[in-house]
């Protein structure tokens, strides 16, 4: 019989989710699921209109209803000076409404009531009158002199702009342009788009009258930022605030903002002395939260006649409803857009970007991606795929001409940030051989010579995830760094608490196994806290794929601290000096003599029992990561779709992913979240939009109309990967979580119009709809026949 | 309330009896009236499938059906698929092949795995994602849900025929 | 989402249903499979003061054929109609059609008959059944009647059905000793509601179409009967101008709306592409 080796390596092993075992049983714990004391129901009423004066509230027929506790409304939210709260980017949203309303599903009133089936009966007798005002649906009207000022509550606010930003060299740029001897331009529109997480928003807030403590279960992927910004705004000592993030049902990013219904339910609880409960509906959730996405850009390549790029422009409007409410790093306006240089060493580019308030709902997260890099991935490589088909190159060979070359790394862009590591000509030849690229070009050929359609896209995206380092990026003024804190116990078991938070990526499996790959202890034995900010180090949170770059990092780094300190105790135990010892896996030995030796839980006991004289007791530590620099994942998606050149529809045949993440620590949760973000940018490019009409009605406020992919049309994913480890990480590792979101909306997109391009098609705005496939067909077809 | 009326529904083979009034949602009586806060909801509309439950053993989306309907019959919820302390292979094969992230899906997804091997013990993907595609998924991007189900119908059939044997 | 308060009842036969819909018919809905209706309520955009729960009626789930004809009872499930082997022989267009509505877990409650007295302009059995020639029989407490599926539907989400009726039945005429049919569906995925749907219905005899049914489901106020493009198919033989008529006729007959799944004007070419891939395919079977 083999003797049993034990487990040491745990860096790269697909270990099963330690998670799993509650969420399989139905035993999560979702904020829905919790169930307070005395809890009371709260439900809003929402505006039918996208603009109106608010002339009236009556609430009388609500408040008499049976098993109805309270009515609020924004003129109460005023007394208390809660009517507006700040947004996440320093602009103000409406808690409840007072003067107007300022888009449709805007937050009205609350009932509060016994069950939440009668605080919906009350809504029905709110009686509200609206006196209803010119609706501002596009940005572009929305600049236009004469257009109505949507915030006019904000002193000195004349019109709807609410930002002008610029980025890059704007001289070099149009020098670039004047030397170049092909320009290519594209202007296309980044749809509305939701993250729609599967769990909706919820809350209960418990403001105990006799305590003054206020807990609130929230569905928060930030719930240390959420705290501070709740004193702040309430004016509620921060100590006696405690958010608690239980198991949240997907996140992508909607549920990184404060929204009103927080706000108003704590307001009710502190105001009624009971825990006041408000679950979100889907309606609510689609209609008001966090949307993500709707720019409308221009963006000209200016290339010489050999393929080198010269220079980018570009030029872009941000739709961004009534409110500036993005989670925005404070000094960069449009996010990370101007990463939009991408995989490319490009000498000079110009970004001047405009955000418009409309009578539309706030947000402009950042859906599954970091900070705008998702549109600017899509910009560049719609772009340079089109700069391709221009110069009659092929799109992957204009690509490696231009790639910034291994040897580059550091690489700074023109617009200022510092790429760590990559190697994207291999990541690159990777996805060719293995999509069978140039069988696929063979058949295109054949496949178009009998009338049918196959398109071959490719993508080859850059991105920028894990803020910090703090000395960029910041929330509202709090640094972007993460933690971890690490309590080894006496029986050589651990407790990690972060200031991330998981919304389904694992952690509590892929934390566990950084400690145990650097601290010996097995990943059964350490269990992961996250969410409570009464019991974790406070954080930022979980988005920007930054969980594995920052608090990741920080788990690194409080383990090595830890072993550090255990060296020194393995040094008393075995009465030997620290320069003597070396460590293995999990376990201390004398150098030159294995068999003296002390494991890690050894040393945990002897931590508490036997800790050499002046040293501290215990084997414990925090620490605070704020990251040299962001880490750049990149990768190449190969993607094929067959297009029905009668109706417009198309199928995805094919999807071939290359990602280059540095070093995985869990494969198998690094390849679940990059078929996730497949699956999402298969939805953002085929159906996903939050669309209005002209009156500002939303079509998009449920599942019948804001389409999500079910696994019929979902394709079928190949993944692979290439390994370049991030240099300044302590495990090698970069973010993950969004890579294929930001990089895969162009590959499809990319194979739809390749597909379309003997027809003359250069560009089909997402979401590419059958309908939309078939006009750009039936115009490329009628412009050839001219 | 004076609308109200006695139902009794076995709920994972134990009856389970009370006083509803006539509007409440399956899903509601299940989650509040019961506890049972596996099954979950996600929309409005009937279109995600978080709320799936078994109804004498054919998967309904219990958002969409009254709990007055459901009296008398029997119902199957996601914390009646482990038997005796053991995880139903269902169960296993969603944890083998990192068929969750989030866990909000999961529950309707593995009860909808768990009919399809009833019928159908060797599916294909095909088959698989045609029986999961009245729910939703924003994790997983479903491919992993289709190992899970297969995964799940391979180690019944290997016990069955090591039952046998 | 959360339905209005409403009464009760579960009678456990017919004739107790009658009576409960003879006194409150005005005010009562019948709830069969209730994937339309509860939608609607927990919207709260049907708020019914009584509620007549027809599932504890025994006998009302028949699918069988009688006197030539099929008969559809009132609590056949689509997805029974999806499994039978009988719809699979003998009905192509109601087995091409069930797999397309709605989503697999909703087909599990979902009725034939309650999709009918819903007369939602994008559903789908509709199509199938004025294609088919059916008629729904209607019950009320004085007595039964038979109504054409095209007389049915009055207008979206609006039928002729008296408040006092139920409609326990569809009966479907004899297809014919050799028939085709089929239903297509542009969806854009699955559980979507129809942009275009097509059912076609042709009783073959030897070469010719002796008998054509085409109705489009989402492409007007009700769905349509492609009474003109019938008309053109009726005693002609299938051959490329017949069939490029009949696409024609058809989609002339569409009277869609632009929308986000697309223009008034891609949509009547769908109608048309549609028409001419199912008369094309009965084309290539009887010439196999």
């Amino acid at each position: 019989m083999a003797v049993e080796e034990k487990e040491i390596e745990w860096l790269g092993k697909s270990v099963k989710r330690k998670e799993d075992d509650r969420f399989v049983r139905g035993a999560g714990n979702y904020v829905d699921d919790v169930v307070l004391p005395n809890m009371l129901h709260m439900a809003i009423l929402r505006s039918p209109f996208a603009h109106a004066r608010l002339t009236s509230i009556d609430t009388s027929a609500a408040e008499a209803l049976d098993g109805v506790v309270a009515v609020v409304t924004g003129a109460l939210l005023a007394e208390h000076n809660l009517a507006w709260m700040p947004t996440l980017s320093g602009d103000t949203q409406a808690v409840l409404a007072t003067d107007k309303v300022r888009f449709q599903g805007q937050e009205v009133a609350c009932v509060v009531a016994e069950n939440p089936y009668i605080a919906h009966d009350a809504l029905e007798l709110i009686e509200v009158e609206y006196d209803p005002l010119p609706v501002i649906v596009d940005p572009k009207k929305s600049l236009d002199d004469d257009a109505p000022v949507i915030r006019n509550d904000k002193e000195g606010q004349k019109d709807n702009r609410i930002y002008h930003w610029e980025a890059g060299d704007k001289e070099a740029t149009d020098r670039a342009f004047e030397g170049a001897d092909v320009v290519v331009s594209l202007d296309t529109h980044y749809p509305r788009s939701h993250p729609a997480p599967l769990e909706c928003c919820a809350c209960i807030a418990d403001v105990n009258p006799g305590t003054g403590k206020t807990t609130i279960y929230m569905t928060s992927q930030a719930p240390h930022a959420i705290r501070t910004v709740f004193a702040m705004v309430t004016g509620l000592p921060e100590q006696n605030i405690q958010i608690i993030s239980p198991d949240i049902g997907g996140g992508f990013g909607n549920k990184v903002p404060v929204y009103p219904g927080y706000v108003v339910a704590t307001a009710a609880s502190l105001l009624i002395g009971q825990p006041v409960k408000w679950t979100e509906d889907r309606s609510g959730n689609l209609a008001s939260t966090g949307f993500a996405r709707d720019f409308h850009m221009h963006g000209e390549l200016a290339l010489d006649r050999d393929g080198k790029m010269l220079g980018l422009r570009v030029g872009m409007l941000s739709d961004q409803g009534y409110a500036y409410a993005d989670a925005q790093p404070s000094k960069f306006k449009a996010g990370l857009f101007h990463i939009v240089t991408g995989s490319y060493d490009m000498p000079a580019a110009h970004v001047v970007t405009d955000g418009a308030y409309t009578n539309k709902a706030p947000g402009g997260v950042a859906y599954r991606c970091s900070f705008r890099v998702t549109e600017a991935s899509f910009l560049i490589e719609r772009l340079v795929q089109n700069a391709a088909y221009e110069m009659d190159m092929e799109p992957a060979e204009l690509r490696r001409k231009n790639f910034i070359r291994p040897e580059q790394f550091p690489y700074t862009s023109v617009t200022g940030f510092i790429y760590d590591s990559g190697d994207y000509e291999k990541a690159l030849d990777l996805a060719l051989e293995k999509s069978g690229y140039n069988e696929l070009r063979a058949e295109q050929k054949r496949m178009r010579d009998e009338g049918k359609l196959l398109g071959i896209g490719l993508a080859s995206f850059t991105e920028v995830v894990g803020a910090g380092p703090s000395r960029d990026y910041d929330i509202l003024g709090i640094k972007m760094f993460d933690s971890a804190e690490l309590r080894v116990h006496p029986t050589g078991k651990a407790i990690l608490k972060l200031g991330v938070k998981s919304q389904g990526q694992g952690h509590e499996t892929t934390f566990a196994q950084i400690v145990a790959s650097e601290l010996g202890i097995p990943p059964d034995d350490v269990t992961v806290q996250e969410g409570d900010t009464d019991n974790t180090p406070y954080g930022l949170g979980t988005y920007a794929s930054r969980s594995t770059p920052t608090g990741g990092a920080a788990t690194a780094v409080v383990a090595r601290k830890l072993r550090e300190k255990a060296k020194e105790i393995a040094a008393h135990t075995l009465e030997v000096a620290p320069e003597d010892l070396e460590w293995k896996g999990d376990h201390f030995f004398v150098k030159g003599a294995p068999d003296q030796s002390t494991t890690i839980q050894e040393v945990a006991f002897a931590a508490y029992t036997n800790h050499p004289q002046g040293m501290e007791a215990g084997l414990e530590g925090v620490t605070y990561y704020d990251p040299p620099n962001m880490t750049y994942p990149f990768g190449t998606y190969v993607v094929a779709v067959e297009v029905d050149a009668k109706t417009g529809e198309w199928k995805v045949r094919t999807v071939v992913a290359v990602d280059d993440c540095g070093i995985r620590i869990n494969p198998m949760i690094v390849e679940g979240q990059i078929m996730g973000g497949l699956t999402e940018g298969f939805a953002m490019s085929s159906m996903q939009q939050i669309a209005f009409d002209e009156e500002g009605n939303c079509l998009g406020s449920n599942f019948m109309d804001y389409l999500l992919p079910t696994a019929w049309e979902t394709p079928h994913f190949e993944l692979h990967e290439t390994v370049t480890p991030s240099p300044h990480h302590p495990m090698g590792c970069k973010g993950v979580g969004e890579s294929a979101t930001v990089g895969s909306p162009a590959a499809y997109a990319n194979a739809v119009v390749d597909a379309l391009l003997h027809l003359g098609v250069r560009n089909i705005d997402m979401p590419m709809t059958s309908a939309k496939v078939w006009e750009a067909m039936q115009q490329g077809r009628q412009a050839q026949d001219q | 309330m004076a609308n109200e009326t006695t139902i009794s529904i076995t709920v994972n083979g134990r009856e389970r009896s009370s006083e509803v009034e006539p509007r409440m949602l399956l899903v509601h009586w299940l989650r509040e009236g019961l506890g049972l806060t596996g099954t979950h909801i996600g929309c409005d509309t009937t279109s995600c499938g978080a709320c799936t439950v078994l109804l004498d053993g054919t998967p309904v989306k219990s958002c969409t059906m009254f709990a007055v309907q459901a009296d008398g019959r029997a119902l199957t919820t996601v914390e009646g698929l482990q038997q005796n302390g053991k995880l139903h292979a269902i169960q296993e094969g969603f944890k083998e092949e990192h068929g969750l992230q989030c866990g909000f899906c999961t529950p309707g997804m593995m009860l909808l795995g768990a009919a399809l091997l009833e019928d159908n013990p060797n599916p294909s993907e095909k088959d698989v994602r045609w029986a999961i595609s009245g729910n939703l998924c924003r994790c997983t991007g479903y491919q992993n849900i289709v190992k899970a189900v297969q995964y799940a119908g391979q180690k019944i059939e290997s016990e069955r025929s090591g039952a046998q044997a | 989402m959360f339905p209005r308060s409403f009464e009760y009842f579960a009678p456990t036969s017919i004739e107790d249903a009658l009576a409960l819909l003879a006194e409150h018919g005005e005010d009562a809905k019948v709830l069969a499979g209730g994937q339309s209706l509860i939608p609607l309520m927990k919207l709260r955009f049907a708020a019914p003061d009584y509620i007549v729960d027809i599932n504890r009626i025994q006998g009302l789930d028949y699918l069988e054929e009688q006197d030539g004809s099929l008969r559809i009872g009132a609590l056949v499930r689509t997805s029974d109609m999806e499994r039978s082997e009988l719809i699979a022989s003998r009905y192509p267009a109601m087995a091409a059609a069930a797999p397309l509505i709605s989503d697999p877990v909703v087909r599990n409650l979902g009725t034939v008959v309650g999709s009918l007295c819903h007369a939602d302009p994008q559903g789908d059995w509709a199509s199938v059944m004025l294609a088919m020639g059916a008629e729904l029989v209607c019950r009320s407490a004085t007595g039964e009647r038979r109504v054409a599926i095209g007389d049915l539907i009055d207008g979206p989400f609006t039928t002729t059905l008296e408040p006092n009726e139920i409609a326990t039945e569809v009966h479907v005429p004899d297809p014919g000793a050799h028939s085709f049919g089929t239903y297509l569906k542009l969806e854009r995925k699955v559980g979507d509601f129809a942009s275009v749907g097509v059912a076609v219905h042709l009783a073959l005899d030897g070469d010719r179409v002796e008998r054509a049914g085409i109705a489009l489901t989402a492409v007007g106020a009700g769905n349509i009967k492609a009474k003109e493009a019938e008309d053109a198919l009726a005693g002609a033989v299938l051959d490329d101008a017949t069939i490029d008529r009949a696409a024609s006729l058809a989609a002339e007959a569409a009277d869609p709306k632009t929308d986000l799944r697309g223009s008034a004007d891609y949509k009547r070419e769908i109608v048309r592409v549609f028409v001419t891939r199912a008369l094309s395919q009965a084309a290539t079977a009887k010439a196999a």
